[in-house]
């Protein structure tokens, strides 16, 4: 068996035909994994031991006559801001640098019921703030596909376990485009859900009004199999949605003849790249499929970076308050007074990208000024809502790019941070209005570089975002 | 808008967050340009417009409600195992009453 290449119906029927016992193949798996971690460092801790006791429990079912779960024996990680317990979760923090949650995540239950085995947890920015997995605490993550560039963030550790071969599955977290850009970035699929699909339980809070846990996977199907698992009310999380999750997978060969996309005028404006034309080739794939294609117009989208740099520091400075060096993190040990025990662990703990949110955060909220930033960007946000709540009655799906550009050189983009928060600008509109999205590979650049495409939809309607990305890399995608 | 020193000092207060000199400085220019940059909401005109805090849709309106029914709790000593101090079944910090 070659791992690298399994996805999680082969891995179904690999065990069904008894070619490899779900131990076998998390013996294989974490010895891979411990072989190839080190020319990317995705994962942060390879965790052997709860791969093979989950791995046991599946050989266990099966040879008991249960049928298995939907992913009995798939190797999974899992980003390192959602909690394992027993495990080692950072968040990609020297904060947090020897944090063992008490429990886990209600994703992480979920997808142990359902049979996934836990290899590792994926290296990411710290906590999720970045889009390039430079801001580890850890290191870096470097991508499979050019081991000079990034493989995008903040999930980079997630997208990058996946497409290298580590896992054939992993869970990442979004909050600005944080799983489709690393997708799109590492040639994998990466979904963004809508907001309060899956329980946020477990998920070390970055902006609460914007994040989400979604699934990377190596295609369509394995991602939306993946997601029926995860998703769903949560008494845990009261802010998961109650609506029902439906199959995902029955729907996926429904065909897309005759389906309406719209391509927001405001997300190709000054596109003249590689990128541009491999998503214009994408459309053309989508054309020939039946679909019906036409321009729409977003007109708010030239101020969603700024409305989401607001929102999203205003509610990471509230989130990140807690780590203070008394219940969680370490301590620093140059404190006299408890004002300078919280001082000093944050200004020791907390890296660069971490520590401009919080104090943009700090000073939008501050006296003054909550009107003018943070009541301005909720009102702004609105309008942003509004206009895919418009799109999305006269269309069923908007594609897009996923990012202007493929992988960028490690550090190239380190040192203005602006011009990084203006690279999100295709993704975080999706968060801020809380509907689905996707990135589906479409292509590769001259030089090899993977370009993902977006697809859009509206709140819940996931199965239609699946069945027209399942489409789509049915028939073949984008060459090149 | 312009961001002074005193006044990246006084943020940097509120957020309980010890920043080096350089930082400071670092900081000066950098929040600087973020702020300026997004300074173009204000072209907007977003009067009768009503602040969204959450994302929304059609739901019940007690569709965040749970069951009213016990669990076990973590408990102290779980709660307590990642503490960098702690000690009596307490987290515990440094000395902030003088007898």
């Amino acid at each position: 068996m070659q791992v690298e290449n399994l996805t999680i119906d082969s891995v179904r029927e690999g065990l069904a035909r008894r070619a490899f016992s779900a131990v076998e193949l998390a013996t294989e798996a974490l010895r891979f994994a411990g072989a190839e971690n080190g020319k990317t460092n995705a994962l942060l801790e390879i965790c052997g031991e709860r791969a093979l006791a989950a791995a046991r429990r599946v050989d266990a079912g099966i040879a008991a006559g249960e049928p298995p779960g939907p992913l009995a024996g798939v190797p999974v990680a899992v980003k390192d801001v959602i909690l394992t317990g027993g495990v080692r979760t950072t968040a990609g923090s020297r904060l947090l640098a020897n944090y063992n949650p008490p429990y886990d995540a209600t994703a992480v239950i979920r997808l142990e019921q359902a049979g996934g085995v836990i290899i590792g947890k994926a290296n990411c920015d710290e906590f999720a703030m970045g889009s390039s997995t430079e801001n580890s605490a850890f290191g870096p993550v470097r991508n499979p596909v050019a081991l000079d560039r990034v493989p995008g963030g903040s999930s980079g550790g997630s997208a990058a376990s996946v497409a290298q071969g580590t896992s054939v599955v992993a869970l990442g977290s979004d909050t600005g485009g944080s799983i489709r850009q690393p997708a799109s970035f590492c040639g994998v699929v990466g979904v963004t859900p809508t907001y309060g699909r899956v329980s946020r339980y477990g998920l070390i809070a970055f902006a609460s009004s914007l994040d989400h846990i979604g699934p990377f996977a190596r295609n369509v199907k394995d991602a939306a199999r993946l997601l029926g698992v995860i998703a769903g009310r949560d008494p845990a999380d009261s802010t998961s949605a109650a609506a029902p999750v439906p199959d995902y997978l029955s729907q996926l060969d429904a065909g897309v003849s005759g389906l309406r996309i719209g391509l927001p005028v405001e997300y190709f404006k000054g596109l003249a790249s590689e990128t541009g034309d491999l998503i214009a080739k994408g459309i053309e794939v989508l054309g020939r499929l039946g679909c019906k294609v036409r321009e729409i117009s977003l007109p708010a989208t030239e101020y969603a970076i700024a409305c989401y740099y607001i929102i999203a520091t205003a509610e990471a400075s509230s989130n990140l308050a807690r780590f203070d060096g008394v219940r969680y993190t370490c301590r620093s040990p140059e404190s006299g007074t408890l004002s300078e025990m919280y001082r000093n662990t944050r200004g020791e703990g907390f890296g660069a990208e971490c520590k401009r949110r919080i104090m943009l955060g700090t000073y939008v909220l501050s006296a003054g000024y909550y009107d003018a930033y943070y009541l301005k960007a909720q009102r702004v946000r609105h309008l942003i809502a509004q206009d895919f709540q418009r799109a999305l009655a006269e269309v069923d799906a908007l594609v897009t790019p996923v990012s202007p550009f493929p992988a960028f050189k490690l550090g190239e983009k380190l040192a203005d941070p602006l011009e990084m928060y203006l690279s999100d600008i295709y993704t975080i509109t999706c968060d801020l209005a809380g509907i689905p999205g996707l990135s589906v590979p479409c292509g590769r650049t001259a030089q090899g570089l993977p370009v993902g495409m977006q697809i859009l939809a509206k709140h819940f309607d996931e199965p239609l975002m699946f069945r027209l990305a399942h489409a789509f890399e049915q028939a073949g995608g984008v060459e090149g | 808008m312009k961001i002074t020193e005193q006044e990246v000092r006084y943020v940097a207060d509120l957020a309980n967050l010890k920043l080096s000199d350089e930082e400071v400085g670092r900081m000066v220019r950098e929040m600087e340009e973020i702020l300026n940059y997004v300074d173009k909401l204000n072209e907007l005109d977003t009067s009768g417009v009503e602040p969204m805090a959450q994302v929304l849709f059609e739901t019940d309106e007690q569709a965040g409600w749970r069951e009213d029914v016990e669990h076990v709790p973590l408990g102290t000593e779980a709660g307590l195992a990642n503490a960098p101090l702690s000690g009596a079944g307490y987290f515990k910090v440094p000395r902030v009453i003088e007898r």
